[in-house]
């Protein structure tokens, strides 16, 4: 990374660990929930934007990944911080075992069997022989962590800035993976699998990983946003939240991480703004923004920055 | 045992509802070889039109005509306008689309007619046939117009020049533009006959599962998995499917999983058939050429 | 006034261009070869003219322009084009096959006249009417789909290789029975072909292409007898 992008990096996360001193708690938790959805829409982007896998059932990793954290923290009296790993764990081997199978699907198929899974994951978790560490349709209620050590701060702010180092964390690790070999490979598979085979890259591998990888990130994103709420329910969980996840990196810029970070907010903010707009049908103009950003800005908002940036520093944009 | 007839007749039923949805979704991807993932949609909304005019005062059957037309126009109109432009994107650009169409639609409904449950009016008369334990009148009356539609259908395409145009279509695009087969309106007719079929679906089921904007999510799973299992490309296979997509949900529902999960059912068919035969029990092996 | 009169054609695969501004014409009632290697860019042009490529350049057919137009619209105006490779409907039946070449047209009557003269010129069609185009063999196919531009009753008949893979005496049936077309029924015809000989002995005129360009053009006659010719593409 450029000298330029490194200081402008360490300066937004200079500023992101101010912001919950200067703004209200209820902004602060609002904040915490774009952090989660950007580590979600990284993982979705590590399989859809670089590896072309089409997902349109994330919402079901996500959802594996918060009821993990809510059985750990509450049947099993599990600190918070430990539920990050375990649910990291679950999902990545859910989303390898998905993989596998998945590896003979293309495009559309593919989309098709993601979404079904997206569309059948509510009713699997009200399923009532599983109703005892479910809860069934009423869900779980999780309590909220305290600060550490009686840090003179309060719970939403410990919790944002808990989230902002683990997104830190995710997106360095996640930013490393991508531009190494591991990334070239999951593009050349995107764009010419054959050839790609042909020198040698084990697709199959790397697709399932794809998976597993891309699933364990949102797993992950799951686990802190069910701390975050405190509380999960099947219903929270339905293909409307896998396709929020499809929304947010095609307007924040597919095969891009700044792209998750622009798509986060969107997600979050927008559907207030939707709800200004058109009281009943804020979906209504969420799809018209879809469709708008596919037709007249399909390199999403990152997309957008990048030209900018190249028409303003010239070649020495990231 | 005569529960498990019930069960079987009645999954006939519905899965002639099914057969047409997976008819439609067959149809429009063997001209266009993409899924459509707001058919669904489509025939809710087509439905509440219906409703809307059997409340204004209209007989059911020419508000079930009219609803037809409407839908057959709708499905022209959304192929000319939010489709063609996509046409030659890539995949994703395409999913994004038919998803940002099927959320605009369920909304767009929603607010239009809120989302309070509606009941939908049936045809058929409320006591059985013949008094018959097996099937209400209106299962049997969604079986009879669901072949009324599929026998339709079948001679259209076979011994009209109209229909033989759009199979020309659905084969090779460029041969039949060298036979002066405006290719654009066939797979906007395309668009239409299918949104007529789901329309049919969507005022069939309607009665029995009530009118509500998310009516269609479950239903058009099971006949996505329909379609794969008879063959993505095969209508009469989409068809076959669809009956037997029915009976499966509804025999697996009462007697093995129980009917909370009968949505599995679809998933894990959808899964299944994907993986083990991707072209279904009919369609034909595709050949991907390097 | 030519048919057919093209001036300056280019067409481009995407960023590739392939042809580099070709000029040719063509008179009602001829018959005019393309002769050239592999590659050299005939198939491109009979695609370029029905708008089947990126096409740049002035082309009018009849007078009227049609460059830049869609496919379906050159041929409603009366050219009919047998491409590369046969274009048949393998999956629907020989009878649907040649019905569809009537496709555009209104007259029906005429329509069932015209399908009982290609049964004279092809009579196995007629035998397997209701067979399905792909079970045909290689000739019947060939066959079918000439059949198919000529239901069209084309004022221009675009042929692509037609000899490609067939027998020595199916391609002398096949060329007797386009001379007959023409003269009986004047219909222009304009035929690509790598078999060099056959298509001379067959056409008036005769343009050569070489990588995009026309390298010589004149009667066919003449052009048989040119020494370059003669020993890059007649063999001998």
């Amino acid at each position: 990374m450029t000298r330029r992008a490194s200081i402008a990096v360490a300066v937004l996360v200079a500023i992101a660990c101010v912001l919950p001193f200067v703004v209200s708690n209820y902004r602060t938790f609002q904040l915490t929930l774009v952090l989660v959805y950007a580590i979600a829409l990284l993982g979705l982007n590590i399989l859809t934007g670089y590896n072309g896998q089409i997902s349109l059932g994330h919402g079901a990793f996500y959802a594996i990944g918060a009821y993990t954290a809510a059985v750990l923290m509450d049947r099993l009296g599990a600190p918070y911080w430990a539920t990050l790993p375990a649910a990291g764990a679950v999902c990545l081997v859910a989303g390898f075992l998905f993989g596998l199978p998945a590896l003979r699907l293309e495009g559309l198929y593919l989309a098709l069997a993601t979404f079904a899974l997206g569309v059948s994951m509510p009713q699997l978790l009200k399923y009532h022989h599983l109703e005892k560490w479910t809860g069934g349709v009423q869900g779980i209620v999780i309590a909220k962590p305290e600060p550490p050590l009686g840090l003179p701060i309060n719970p939403d702010q410990w919790l944002y800035l808990f989230t902002l180092a683990v997104a830190v964390v995710m997106f360095v690790l996640g930013w490393n993976l991508l531009r190494g070999r591991v990334g070239r490979a999951l593009i050349a598979i995107r764009d010419q699998h054959i050839a790609a085979e042909a020198m040698g890259i084990n697709s199959a591998l790397y697709k399932s990983l794809a998976f597993g990888v891309s699933a364990m990130y949102t797993g992950i994103a799951g686990a802190l946003g069910a701390i975050a709420v405190q509380y999960v329910a099947p219903d929270s969980f339905t293909i409307f939240l896998s396709l929020v996840f499809l929304v947010g990196i095609v307007v924040g810029g597919l095969a891009s991480i700044s792209g998750a970070l622009y798509g986060a907010l969107f997600i979050q903010f927008v559907p207030n703004v939707a709800d200004e707009i058109s009281k009943a049908a804020p979906w209504a103009i969420f799809g018209l923004f879809l469709i708008g950003f596919v037709y007249l800005m399909p390199t999403g908002v990152a997309g957008a920055v990048r030209m900018l940036l190249l028409r303003l520093w010239g070649k020495r944009a990231k | 045992m005569d529960a498990f007839i019930h069960q079987v007749l009645s999954g006939l039923a519905t899965g002639g509802i099914y057969a047409s949805l997976a008819l439609a979704l067959v149809m429009i991807y063997q001209v266009t070889r993409l899924v459509n993932f707001a058919q669904g949609e489509m025939a809710m909304f087509s439905t509440y039109i219906a409703w809307s005019l059997i409340n204004a005062g209209m007989g059911y059957w020419p508000a079930f005509l009219l609803t037809v037309l409407f839908a057959l126009a709708l499905g022209v109109v959304i192929e000319r306008v939010v489709i063609r432009p996509v046409e030659n994107a890539p995949v994703l650009a395409i999913v994004v689309i038919f998803i940002a169409l099927l959320v605009i639609l369920n909304s767009a409904t929603g607010w239009i007619y809120s989302y309070t449950i509606k009941t939908f009016p049936s045809p058929f008369p409320k006591e059985p046939l013949f008094g018959n334990r097996y099937m209400s009148s209106h299962e049997l009356g969604a079986i009879g117009v669901t072949l009324v539609v599929l026998v339709l259908l079948y001679v259209f395409f076979r011994f009209t020049p109209l229909g033989l145009a759009m199979r020309a279509v659905a084969q090779n695009p460029e041969s039949s533009r060298l036979v002066g087969i405006r290719v654009g309106w066939m797979l906007a007719l395309g668009w239409g006959l299918a949104a007529a079929v789901g329309a049919v679906a969507g005022m069939m089921i309607a009665p029995i599962v009530y009118l509500d904007p998310n009516m269609m999510g479950g239903i058009l799973l099971y006949a996505f998995a329909a379609a794969l299992l008879g063959g993505i490309d095969s209508p009469g296979g989409a068809v076959i499917g669809g009956f037997a997509v029915g009976v499966l949900e509804n025999v697996l529902g009462a007697y093995v999983i129980g009917n909370d999960l009968k949505l599995s059912v679809a998933l894990g068919l959808i899964i299944g058939v994907l993986l083990v035969r991707p072209s279904g029990l009919f369609g034909k092996v595709h050949v991907t050429r390097v | 006034m030519a048919l057919l009169e093209a001036k300056g054609l280019r067409a481009s695969y995407g960023p590739t261009r392939v042809l580099h501004g070709i000029d040719f014409a063509i008179d009602e009632g001829s018959i005019t070869a393309v002769l050239g290697a592999n590659g050299a860019g005939k198939t491109t042009t009979l695609r370029a003219l029905c708008g089947m490529v990126k096409t740049e350049g002035d082309v009018r057919f009849g007078g009227a322009r049609i460059d830049g137009r869609l496919t379906e619209d050159i041929v409603r105006l009366g050219i009919a084009h047998v491409p590369e490779g046969r274009g048949t409907f393998v999956d629907l039946t020989t009878e649907e096959n040649l019905r569809l070449g009537a496709y555009t047209r209104k007259d029906r009557a005429a329509v069932e006249s015209d399908l009982e003269r290609i049964f004279t010129y092809f009579p196995r069609l007629k035998e397997r009417l209701r067979q399905q185009a792909g079970t045909l063999s290689g000739g019947e196919q060939q066959m079918l789909a000439v059949s198919r531009a000529l239901m069209l009753r084309p004022k221009l008949l675009l042929l692509d290789e037609p000899s490609f893979g067939l027998a020595p005496r199916l391609v002398r049936e096949l060329f007797e029975i386009m001379r007959t077309v023409n003269q009986r029924e004047r219909v222009s015809i304009l035929l690509v072909e790598q078999n060099a000989a056959m298509a001379l002995a067959l056409a008036n005129r005769a343009y050569l292409i070489e990588t995009g360009r026309v390298v010589l053009s004149g009667a066919a006659d003449e052009i048989g007898r040119d020494d370059a010719v003669r020993r890059s593409y007649l063999g001998y």
